[in-house]
C-alpha cells in the first residue's frame, strides 16, 4: 500500500468505532490498492521503504504507524526534502525473518526505495539488518531492542533508534543500587530480550553492589506465563526486590496474580518497559503502585518539543500517543534529516550523513552515534501510580541515552566488525 | 512330513480361551476346511497360522520349519498365501497393479525407488488374473469391482508368491451360489496344478462338503471332530452343535 | 519445597488444568464425532474471553460477571453452529484432514475479525466478584478464584459424563465416537448430531475462555496458544475420551507448576533453570505418552474402516505429463530474461516451498501419514546448512549436500517412533518431536543463535546474483520434486500406497509396512531438509521460526489446498499459497481476513484441492 497521501487512504482516518466500515475498507484495499504503487511517478519524489509486523503486534504498531504518518505529512507540508516530496511504501512483514527479507527485497528492487526503516521483533530486525548490509541499503531499525543489532552484529548500513535493552536496564540500575536490597528475584520472558535484560541487570547491579544475592530466576515462555505458579515460586524465595522484564500479556497476568497473592507487598519491583502506555494502559485499576519502570508518561511531559508533538498528534488522530507513536514519528524524521543532510539519496552518502546526525525529537535532542550507530534517544524512568482507575507514571525523570552507554573503548570491542 | 503342523496352540483374550490346545496337520495337495459356529476360534486359528497373531503356547511348523509367531511378511516369503474374511485390496490401484504389487514384493523389489512399477511383472499379473477369471477386468480400478470379483483379486494376489499353502478365510462369503462353486473349482484346479495345500473356513456347508478333503470342527476353541466330510457330517455331536442351526 | 509451597503449586496446577480441560473436552468431542481437526477451536476460546469481558463490563458488578459466562458460551456455540452449517457440513466428505484447511481459514478470518471489533490492545477483564483475593491456609496463599476453578473442572466432567451416559443423545455421541456402523444402524440423523456436537464443543471453548477472564487479559494471541495446548491435552488423554482429557489436563497443569516451582536447580555443580522447561514440557509429555501408549491415556484404537473411503485411483503419469513438466521447467528457466529481481526472489520462495510441500505430500498422500511437524526437517536441514557454513566454513554447495543427510537422519529417528502409530496420533507425535527440536534450537544460544537465529549466510559470489540463485534453486527443487515423483511411481511408492490402502493385506503379500513407512520418513525428511537449506541462502540466515508450528501448518495448507489426491497438488498449492500470502501481505490491510476468505472459497469450490478440482473439471469436459 502506498501512503503518499494519507488523506485519500480511508483506512487511516476511519474512527475505531465503526468496525463494519473497517471491514469494508479491508475489502476495498484489495480491489483498489493492488498494483497502484507501480505507477507512482518517480521523478520528484523520494521513496522510502517501511516494513513492520503490523498484524503480529498491532497494539504497538498501530500507534507507530500513526506516528510516522504524522511525521510524513509534516515533512511534505513543509516542502519535502530538498524540494522533493517524500513517499513511504509500507509493508507488513508477517513478523518473521524470512518474509521480512523478501519484503525488504521487494521494497529495494521493485519499489526502488532509497532507505528502509521499521522492524519490531529483534530477530526480524537482525535479519533485515543483515539484508541491508548485503544489499547495501540504509536500514533504520526503529523498535528492536536487541543489543546485538548495533554491537555484536552491527554493520555499516544499520542504525537503531530506540534505547536498547542494555541502555534501558542500565537506566533502572541507579534506583536499584540506591534502595540497596540484598535478595533479588528475576523474572523475564524466555528469549533473547529477556535473557539479555536479566544478564545486564545482574552484571550492572553486582558491579555496584557486590553483596547482592539473586535468589530466584523464572523464565516463562513469551506470551505463555503460568502466572500463579510463577508468583508462588518467586514468593517462596522470599526476595526483598524483584526485577522483571515482562511485558504485554505476560505482564498483565503477572501483575494480577501477584496482586491477588500479595507478592508485591513490602517488596520493591522493577519492571523494564512497564511504563509504556502500550503495556501500562491495559492494567487500569490493577496497576501496581510504586513499581520502578521505564516508559513514556505522555500526559505530564511539558517540554515545548513534546507539547508540539502531542498537540499535532491529537489533532491528527483524535487519540493520544503511545511510545510507538513517538518511535514512528522520530524514525521518519530521522530518515528525512539524513537525506537532507546528505543532499543526495545515494546509500553511502546517506550512511555518512546518518553517522553523527543530530535531531530534535519530542524527547529532546538526540544523536546517531558514529561509533556504533545507536541513537542517544533516552527513556523516562519513574514509578507507577493509579489515577482515576488508570495507570500513570509519577516522579519520573528523562534519562538521556548517551549517559547509559558503555565507554567508547568497550563499545569498540563489542562491535568487532569495526 | 506334513506341510503344515499345528501343535498344542492356545491363545487367550483376558479370561476367554479363544483357541485352546489345538493341534492339526495339513498335507500337500490337501484341502482342509475349518468349521464351527461364530466365536469358535476359527479366525484366531487363522491369525496364528497367518502370522497376524502370536499364540500364547504351542508351535506352528511350515514345511519343516518352525514359524511360530513369525510376521506375515516372512511367512509370505516362505510360501504362505492368504485371503481375508473382509476383503482387503489396494483401492487406489487397478486390478493388475494390485497383483503386480504382490508379484514385485515376491521378487523382492518392493524397496526399489526407481523404475516404473506398472511395467514390472505385467505378463505374470495378467496370467494370474486370467487364471482367476479376471483377465478382462485387469485395467479397472479395484474400487469399482463387485465384491465377488474382489475375492478373486485377493486370490490372485495370494498366488503371487507361488504359495505352498493357501489360507482362505471365508473365500466365498458374499458371492452368489454359482460363483461360489466356480471359485472353489478354481482353487481345486490350483491344488492339482501347483501341488498346493489349502486351509479354509467356510459357512456354506455345501462348499465345505463339496470341496474339502478333510474337515476340522472347532467349538469353544477346541477341535471337537475331525475327519473326511462324510464322517463329520455323520458325527452326532457336530450335528447337534453346528449343522442343525446353520443349515438353511 | 515446603508443604505450603507444594499445596499452593498444586492448586495453581489444578486451576490451570480446569480451563485446559474445558477447552480440550470440546475439541475432543468434536474430533471424536466428526473427525474434524478443528484449528478454529482456539479462536472460539479467544472470542469467549473477549465476549465475556465485554458483557461483564457492560452489565457490571457481580451480575455482569456471572452472566458473562453463559453468554460467552452461547455466543461461541452460535458461532460454532454457523461454522458447522455453512462450511464444515459441505466438506465432511472431502479427503481426510481436508476440513483442517477450512478451519485454518477460519482462524485467519476470526483473528482479523476480533482485531476489527476489539482493537489491538489487550483487554484485562474484571476479577470474579467475591473471589477477588486469596486465602491463607497455613503458610500457603491460595487464590480464591483458583480454588473455584479447581472445582469447576471436575463438575463439568461429571456433568458431561452424566449427559453421555444417561441420555439418548449422549449414547449417540458415544456411538459415533466409537463405532460408526452402529450409528448408521440406529437410524440417526447424522447431520444434526454433528451440528449438536459442534455447538456443544464450541460452547465449552467459549465457556473456558470466559472463565479465564480474571486470570488472563483477552489478547489476539490467545487463539494459537490455546489450540496447541488443547491439542496436546486431547491427544495425551486419548481422542474422544473425556476422562482421559481430564487426566491429561491435570497432569500437564501440575507438571508445569512443578517446573516453575523447582526454579533453578543445581546438580553436581551444574545449575539449570528448570522453569525454562515450561517451553516444551507438554510436548515432551506427549512424545513419551504416545511412544508408550499409542492411543493416549484414556483412548482406544480407532476402527480401521474410515481410511479407505478417501482413497482415489492414482494413475501413473505418462509421457505427456513428463513432457508438460519439461516444458514448464524450460519456461521457468527462461523467467530471468523477462522478470524483475523481486519476481525472482518470490519465485525462489515458491520453489523452496514447492519442494517442502511435495516432501510433505509424499508422506501424506502415498504414505497416508499426515505430519503436523514437518517443519522440523525443513529446519534441521536449514540449521545444518547454516552451521556448516558458519562453523566449518564449507562452501554453499557442500552445505546444500549435507543438509538432506542430517534431515534424513532426523527423519529416520522420528519416523522410527511415528510409524508405530497412525492417523492423528502419528501427526501429533511428529508435532511433539518438532516442538522438542524447536525448543532445543530456541534455547541453545551458543550454537544456534537462540531466538535470534543466525544470519550473514548469503550465497557466495558466483551465485549471489538473484537470477543465478533462482536457477540453482530451480535445478535443485525440480530435481527433488522429480525424484520424489519417481519414487512414488516406482515399486517403493506402490509398496507405500499398498501399506496405506490396506496394511494387513500389504503385510500378507510380503511388504514390510513399518520398514517402508520408516524409509519414506527418511526420504521425505531429506527433501524437506534440502528445501530448508535453500531457504537459508535465499534469506541470508534463519531463526527458530523455520521449524516452528506455523511453518508446519503452512506446509499442510499448501498440500491440502493443492489436493492430496494428485501428484501436482503440492506444487499448485505451494505456488498458490505463497503467491497469495505475498499478494495479500503487500496489498491489503487486513490481509489475514482476505487470505482466509480466499482459502475458504477455494475449500468450498474445490473439495479435492485446486489441482484435484481442475483435474476433475478436465475429465468432465473431455
Amino acid at each position: 500500500m502506498t501512503t503518499a497521501n494519507p488523506e485519500t487512504s480511508p483506512s487511516l482516518t476511519t474512527p475505531r468505532r465503526r468496525p463494519w466500515l473497517r471491514a469494508l475498507v479491508a475489502v476495498a484495499c484489495v480491489l483498489g490498492c493492488a498494483g497502484t504503487s507501480r505507477f507512482a511517478a518517480a521523478g520528484d519524489v523520494i521513496r522510502i521503504g517501511e516494513l513492520n509486523a503490523y498484524k503480529t503486534f498491532p497494539a504497538f504498531l498501530e500507534p507507530y504507524r500513526k506516528g510516522w504518518q504524522l511525521a510524513l505529512e509534516e515533512i511534505n507540508a513543509a516542502g519535502g526534502v530538498a524540494g522533493r516530496r517524500l513517499e513511504v511504501v509500507s509493508r507488513d512483514d508477517n513478523g518473521n525473518p524470512g518474509d521480512a527479507v523478501r519484503v525488504a527485497e521487494e521494497l529495494a528492487s521493485r519499489e526502488h526505495v532509497v532507505a528502509l526503516f521499521g522492524g519490531f521483533a529483534s530477530h526480524v530486525g537482525l535479519a533485515v539488518s543483515d539484508f541491508a548490509r548485503q544489499r547495501r541499503i540504509l536500514f533504520l531499525a526503529a523498535e528492536p531492542l536487541s543489543d546485538k543489532l548495533v554491537w555484536q552484529n552491527g554493520n555499516r548500513y544499520t542504525f537503531r533508534l530506540r534505547a536498547s535493552t542494555y541502555m534501558q536496564t542500565a537506566m533502572l540500575v541507579p534506583e536499584a543500587v540506591r534502595l540497596h536490597r540484598r535478595r533479588w528475584a528475576l523474572v523475564y520472558p524466555n528469549y533473547e530480550y529477556g535473557q539479555a535484560a536479566a544478564e545486564a541487570f545482574k552484571a550492572l547491579l553486582k558491579a555496584r553492589q557486590p553483596d547482592v544475592e539473586f535468589v530466584a530466576e523464572q523464565a516463562p515462555p513469551l506470551g505463555k506465563i503460568d502466572a500463579g505458579a510463577t508468583v508462588q515460586a518467586l514468593a517462596s524465595a522470599k526476595p526483598d526486590a524483584i526485577f522483571s522484564a515482562l511485558f504485554a500479556t505476560d505482564l498483565a497476568k503477572f501483575v494480577r496474580a501477584g496482586n491477588t497473592r500479595g507478592l508485591f507487598r513490602g517488596r520493591e519491583v522493577f519492571n523494564l518497559l512497564g511504563g509504556e502506555p502500550e503495556y501500562l494502559d491495559p492494567l487500569r485499576a490493577e496497576t501496581p503502585a510504586g513499581w520502578y519502570v521505564t516508559g513514556y508518561p505522555w500526559r505530564s511531559i511539558s517540554t515545548p518539543a513534546h507539547t508540539r508533538f502531542l498537540d499535532a498528534y491529537r489533532a491528527r488522530w483524535h487519540d493520544y500517543p503511545r511510545l510507538g507513536s513517538v518511535v514512528g514519528y522520530v524514525a521518519m524524521h530521522a530518515v528525512a534529516a539524513a537525506i537532507s543532510r546528505a543532499g543526495d539519496t545515494q546509500t553511502e552518502k546517506l550512511v555518512d550523513a546518518m553517522e553523527g546526525l543530530d535531531l530534535d525529537t519530542p524527547f529532546g535532542p538526540i544523536r546517531f552515534r558514529a561509533i556504533d550507530h545507536q541513537s542517544t534517544m533516552g527513556a523516562f524512568v519513574g514509578r507507577l501510580a493509579q489515577k482515576d482507575g488508570r495507570g500513570v507514571m509519577v516522579d519520573w525523570v528523562y534519562r538521556d541515552g548517551a549517559a547509559y552507554l558503555p565507554p567508547d573503548d568497550v563499545v569498540r570491542t563489542l562491535r568487532p566488525a569495526h | 512330513m506334513n506341510l503344515l503342523e499345528v501343535r498344542n496352540v492356545s491363545r487367550c483374550y483376558g479370561s476367554v480361551r479363544a483357541v485352546d490346545d489345538v493341534s492339526f496337520d495339513v498335507a500337500a495337495r490337501e484341502r482342509v476346511a475349518l468349521i464351527g459356529p461364530n466365536g469358535a476360534g476359527k479366525s484366531t486359528c487363522f491369525g496364528i497360522v497367518g502370522g497376524q497373531m502370536r499364540p500364547d503356547a504351542g508351535t506352528v511348523t511350515l514345511a519343516g520349519e518352525r514359524v511360530t509367531g513369525m510376521d506375515p511378511a516372512s511367512l509370505f516369503r516362505r510360501g504362505l498365501g492368504r485371503t481375508f474374511q473382509v476383503t482387503a485390496t489396494f483401492a487406489s490401484m487397478t486390478v493388475a497393479e494390485n497383483v503386480q504389487t504382490a508379484l514385485t514384493s515376491h521378487g523382492r523389489h518392493s524397496l526399489r525407488p526407481f523404475g516404473r512399477a506398472t511395467r514390472l511383472s505385467r505378463t505374470q499379473a495378467h496370467d494370474l488374473l486370467d487364471r482367476v477369471g479376471l483377465g478382462e477386468q485387469a485395467e479397472r480400478p479395484c474400487a469399482e469391482l463387485a465384491y465377488g470379483d474382489l475375492k478373486r483379486v485377493e486370490l490372485a494376489m495370494a498366488l503371487a508368491n507361488a504359495p505352498r499353502l493357501l489360507l482362505m478365510d471365508e473365500p466365498t462369503a458374499g458371492m452368489a451360489p454359482p460363483d461360489r462353486h466356480a471359485l472353489m473349482e478354481l482353487v481345486s484346479g490350483l491344488v492339482q496344478d501347483r501341488a498346493l495345500a489349502v486351509l479354509f473356513t467356510e459357512h456354506d456347508m455345501d462348499i465345505v462338503f463339496g470341496h474339502a478333503d478333510r474337515v476340522l470342527v472347532l467349538d469353544h476353541g477346541r477341535i471337537v471332530a475331525a475327519g473326511d466330510p462324510g464322517s463329520v457330517r455323520a458325527n452326532a455331536e457336530v450335528r447337534r452343535l453346528y449343522l442343525g442351526e446353520s443349515q438353511p | 519445597m515446603t508443604v505450603a509451597d507444594t499445596l499452593s503449586q498444586l492448586v495453581n496446577g489444578l486451576a490451570g488444568a480446569s480451563t485446559l480441560f474445558l477447552l480440550a473436552s470440546g475439541l475432543s468431542l468434536i474430533f471424536g464425532v466428526t473427525r474434524v481437526v478443528n484449528f478454529a477451536h482456539g479462536s472460539l476460546y479467544m472470542i469467549g474471553t473477549y465476549v465475556g469481558i465485554a458483557v461483564a463490563e457492560h452489565v457490571g458488578g457481580a451480575t455482569g460477571f456471572w452472566l458473562a459466562l453463559p453468554v460467552a458460551a452461547a455466543i461461541a456455540g452460535a458461532l460454532g453452529f454457523a461454522v458447522e452449517t455453512t462450511v464444515l457440513r459441505r466438506v465432511y466428505r472431502a479427503p481426510e484432514l481436508f476440513q483442517l484447511l477450512a478451519t485454518f481459514a477460519l482462524v485467519l478470518i476470526l483473528k482479523d475479525a476480533t482485531l476489527i471489533v476489539w482493537g489491538p490492545e489487550d483487554v484485562l477483564g474484571p476479577r470474579a466478584p467475591g473471589l477477588e483475593d486469596a486465602v491463607r491456609v497455613g503458610d500457603a496463599t491460595l487464590a480464591k478464584y483458583d480454588l473455584f476453578l479447581v472445582i469447576v473442572g471436575p463438575l463439568v466432567l461429571a456433568a458431561l459424563d452424566l449427559v453421555f451416559r444417561r441420555t439418548r443423545w449422549g449414547l449417540l455421541v458415544r456411538a459415533a465416537t466409537q463405532d460408526r456402523e452402529m450409528l448408521g444402524a440406529l437410524g440417526v440423523n447424522q447431520r444434526w448430531l454433528f451440528t449438536g456436537v459442534f455447538v456443544l464443543g464450541s460452547a465449552l471453548a467459549g465457556l473456558a475462555g470466559a472463565l479465564q477472564m480474571p486470570r488472563e487479559p483477552a489478547s489476539l494471541s490467545l487463539d494459537l496458544t490455546a489450540i496447541t495446548d488443547a491439542f496436546v491435552v486431547v491427544v495425551v488423554g486419548g481422542l474422544g475420551s473425556l476422562r482421559g482429557a481430564f487426566l491429561a489436563a491435570v497432569l500437564i497443569g501440575v507438571l508445569k507448576a512443578l517446573c516453575v516451582a523447582l526454579g533453578t536447580v543445581e546438580v553436581a555443580g551444574w545449575s539449570f533453570n528448570v522453569s525454562k522447561l515450561t517451553l516444551v514440557i507438554e510436548f515432551a509429555l506427549m512424545a513419551v505418552t504416545l511412544a508408550a501408549r499409542p492411543w493416549g491415556l484414556g483412548g482406544r484404537p480407532f476402527p480401521l474402516e474410515e481410511r479407505r473411503a478417501t482413497v482415489e485411483l492414482a494413475k501413473t503419469p505418462g509421457i505427456r505429463f513428463w513432457l508438460g513438466i519439461v516444458a514448464l521447467l524450460v519456461l521457468c528457466a527462461l523467467a530471468p530474461l523477462v522478470t524483475d529481481e523481486y519476481t525472482l526472489v518470490l519465485a525462489t520462495d515458491v520453489l523452496v516451498f514447492t519442494l517442502f510441500a511435495t516432501s510433505l505430500h509424499f508422506l501424506m498422500g502415498p504414505g497416508g501419514m499426515a505430519s503436523f511437524g514437518h517443519a522440523a526437517f525443513f529446519g534441521i536441514g536449514a540449521y545444518t546448512a547454516a552451521l556448516a557454513v558458519r562453523s566449518a566454513g564449507v562452501p554453499m554447495l557442500v552445505a546444500l549436500a549435507l543438509a538432506p543427510g542430517t534431515a534424513a537422519l532426523a527423519g529416520l529417528v522420528v519416523g522410527w517412533f511415528c510409524v508405530r502409530l497412525s492417523g492423528v496420533y502419528l501427526a501429533m507425535l511428529t508435532l511433539a518431536f518438532a516442538q522438542i527440536a524447536w525448543s532445543v534450537v530456541f534455547q541453545w544460544d551458543d550454537v544456534t543463535g537462540g531466538s535470534n537465529g543466525l544470519f550473514g549466510i548469503w550465497p557466495p559470489g558466483w551465485a549471489s546474483d538473484r537470477a543465478t540463485f533462482y536457477l540453482l534453486a530451480l535445478a535443485l527443487c525440480a530435481a527433488g520434486v522429480v525424484a520424489l515423483w519417481t519414487v512414488v511411481n516406482a515399486p517403493f511408492g506402490f509398496a507405500l500406497r499398498a501399506a496405506r490402502d490396506a496394511s494387513t493385506r500389504a503385510e500378507a503379500v510380503g511388504i514390510r509396512v513399518r520398514r517402508v513407512r520408516w524409509l519414506a520418513f527418511g526420504l521425505a525428511a531429506a527433501a524437506a531438509g534440502l528445501a530448508g537449506a535453500l531457504y537459508v541462502f535465499a534469506k541470508g540466515g534463519l531463526s527458530p521460526e523455520v521449524m516452528a508450528i506455523p511453518r508446519s501448518v503452512d506446509g499442510l495448507v499448501m498440500v491440502l489446498l493443492g489436493g492430496v489426491g494428485t501428484l501436482v497438488g503440492p506444487v499448485v498449492g505451494a505456488a498458490l499459497f505463497t503467491w497469495l500470502q505475498d499478494f495479500t501481505l503487500r496489498h491489503t490491510e487486513y490481509w489475514r481476513l482476505v487470505l482466509g476468505a480466499v482459502i475458504l472459497l477455494a475449500v468450498l469450490a474445490f473439495p479435492n484441492g485446486v489441482a484435484g478440482g481442475l483435474a476433475r473439471l478436465r475429465e468432465r469436459l473431455a
